[in-house]
């Protein structure tokens, strides 16, 4: 099949950039889409130009390093992909696709369609953990946690941390990543000691990083590759309401 | 900051904020619809004049009519403010605008729609309260049941029979009728009250709420201007 690509372009952080136009021939519908980057990539470096620079690392769906806005969309057309999982099949023949970085004030461009998500890392080394003390590997089940619970801090802990989220958001708010890691910890045992704390730091990191705020349009579950739920914002706002009546930080 | 402060302006907080004072203006809307109904039936205004006075000289009115005016003013205010902070999170906007099949017209459009009710509380306050409260412009009386009292009656009924005004109405409720389709189920969501069980029942009364609300103030100014009362 042959494709043309619309991909916006920018030298660095402080280039104004643009959209470049690259004619893409014979591309084979199983080739994943970062797959058909690298092809044209490669030709684009035969000619001596410059390679499309863009994020990937496992490209099995799991690190949330890919992150393309693909035709409005960020991850493309299909539901619960990334990119990396996205393959040529899910477009026709002689289709024009645009390809965007993600677009939010907190995730500045790096280079063409490669952001800075190190906003996120801010969020999470904020509060996003637990300390345990290590010792002798503990009994399986000497911490008995419903399976139901388990279950609901599973969903959640099937954040990547793509930021696909932050990019459709119209008010790039960063609401679905932060409860995801919230709801994670607060819904497990081992998260209980720093409970109150961390929820109160991580949303005041959020702010800090300068995302939006929540309308609640449900634009960041219907994109997330890994379909985390809007409950888990409903659960970050109980917390944090809770956190801030009674933690003793004042 | 005091921890309430910092709590009430993060943005959690300020969302807490907006649910509640809508939740609040959901309420007064019932009441205001049922007291408005009034203006339909056929025995030339004398309910609808008797009820405006009677809300007029209640003092429990008078307190709830003052937290309304603060409570829509600090809706605005915050709403405006986190709609500013919102657009400051994305400085370059995408080419093609984002695709979802899930978030609706109306939440998208919250602060547009919101502008929209707040320019007609304004002209509505002009029109009719300030009439009556500041004395400002044209209003008769007339005796009721040996009391005399403000004819409001033929202020709303003169307003009407302009096509302009009756037109403006109509379009602001259909606006009001979108921001509470969203916005009622919404409410919930931002206070945390989100729930397997509930949720849906939140969802599909906001939708019920948001037609009956829309629907009923919007068909007074059609059926005064039409003529037509029962
Ligand atoms: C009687 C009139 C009104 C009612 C009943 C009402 C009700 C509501 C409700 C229930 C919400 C949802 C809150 C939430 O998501 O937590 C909301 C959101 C909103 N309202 Fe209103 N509202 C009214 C008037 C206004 C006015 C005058 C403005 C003026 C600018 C406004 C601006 C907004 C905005 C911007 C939002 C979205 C906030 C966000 O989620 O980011 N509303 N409204
Ligand atoms: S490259 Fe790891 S999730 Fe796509």
């Amino acid at each position: 099949m042959n494709i043309t690509l619309k991909v916006w372009r920018q030298n660095g952080p402080k280039d104004k950039g643009g959209f470049e136009t690259y004619d893409v021939k014979d591309v084979s519908p199983d080739m994943s889409f970062l797959e058909m980057f690298d092809v044209l990539n490669i030709d684009l470096e035969k000619d001596g130009k410059e390679g499309i620079h863009f994020d990937h690392d496992c490209r099995e769906g799991i690190c949330g390093m890919c992150s393309m806005y693909i035709n409005g969309k960020p991850h493309g057309p299909k539901d619960a992909v990334t990119t990396c999982q996205l393959h040529m099949r899910s477009f026709k023949d002689g289709d024009t696709i645009v390809v965007e970085p993600w677009r939010a004030a907190a995730f500045p461009v790096i280079k063409d369609l490669m952001v800075d998500r190190t906003s996120f890392d801010r969020i999470m080394q904020a509060g996003g953990y637990v300390d345990v003390s290590t010792g002798g590997v503990p009994d399986a089940n000497e911490i008995p946690i419903p399976k139901v619970v388990a279950d609901e801090a599973m969903d959640a802990a099937q954040c990547i941390g793509c930021g696909a989220c932050v990019a459709a958001c119209k008010n790039a708010s960063a609401m679905l990543f932060t409860s995801a890691k919230v709801s994670q910890l607060a819904l497990l045992p081992q998260g209980q000691v720093e409970r109150k704390t961390r929820v109160e730091k991580m949303v005041a990191q959020m702010e800090e990083e300068g995302f939006g705020n929540c309308t609640n349009t449900g634009a960041c579950s219907a994109v997330c590759p890994k379909e985390i739920s809007l409950e888990h914002i409903a659960r970050m706002n109980r917390e944090y309401l809770s956190a801030k009546v009674s933690s003793t930080n004042v | 900051m005091s921890w309430i402060t910092q709590t009430l302006s993060s943005s959690i907080g300020k969302k807490v904020l907006m649910a509640l004072t809508g939740l609040f203006l959901i309420l007064f809307l019932v009441v205001h619809l049922a007291g408005n109904l009034q203006l339909l039936v056929d025995d030339g205004g004398q309910s609808f004049n008797a009820y405006a006075y009677k809300m007029a000289h209640n003092p429990f009115i008078k307190v709830v009519s003052y937290g309304n005016f603060f409570f829509i003013l600090l809706h605005a205010v915050i709403g405006i403010v986190l709609t500013i902070k919102n657009k400051a999170a994305r400085k370059v906007g995408y080419h093609v605008s984002t695709k979802d099949s899930e978030s609706t017209w109306a939440s998208k459009n919250m602060p547009l729609l919101g502008v929209i009710i707040l320019v007609f509380i304004v002209v509505h306050l002009m029109g009719f309260w300030a009439k009556a409260k500041l004395g400002i412009g044209e209003i008769g009386f007339v005796i009721i049941d040996g009391v005399e009292m403000h004819d409001l009656y033929t202020v709303v009924k003169t307003a009407y029979e302009n096509i302009l005004i009756s037109g403006f109405y109509v379009i602001s409720m259909i606006a009001l009728g979108f921001h509470l389709s969203h916005g009622f189920q919404s409410a919930f969501q931002s206070l945390g009250l989100n729930h397997k069980k509930y949720t849906p029942l939140f969802k599909t009364v906001g939708t019920l709420y948001s037609y009956i609300v829309c629907f009923g103030f919007a068909i007074i100014p059609i059926l005064m201007y039409l003529g037509i009362s029962f």
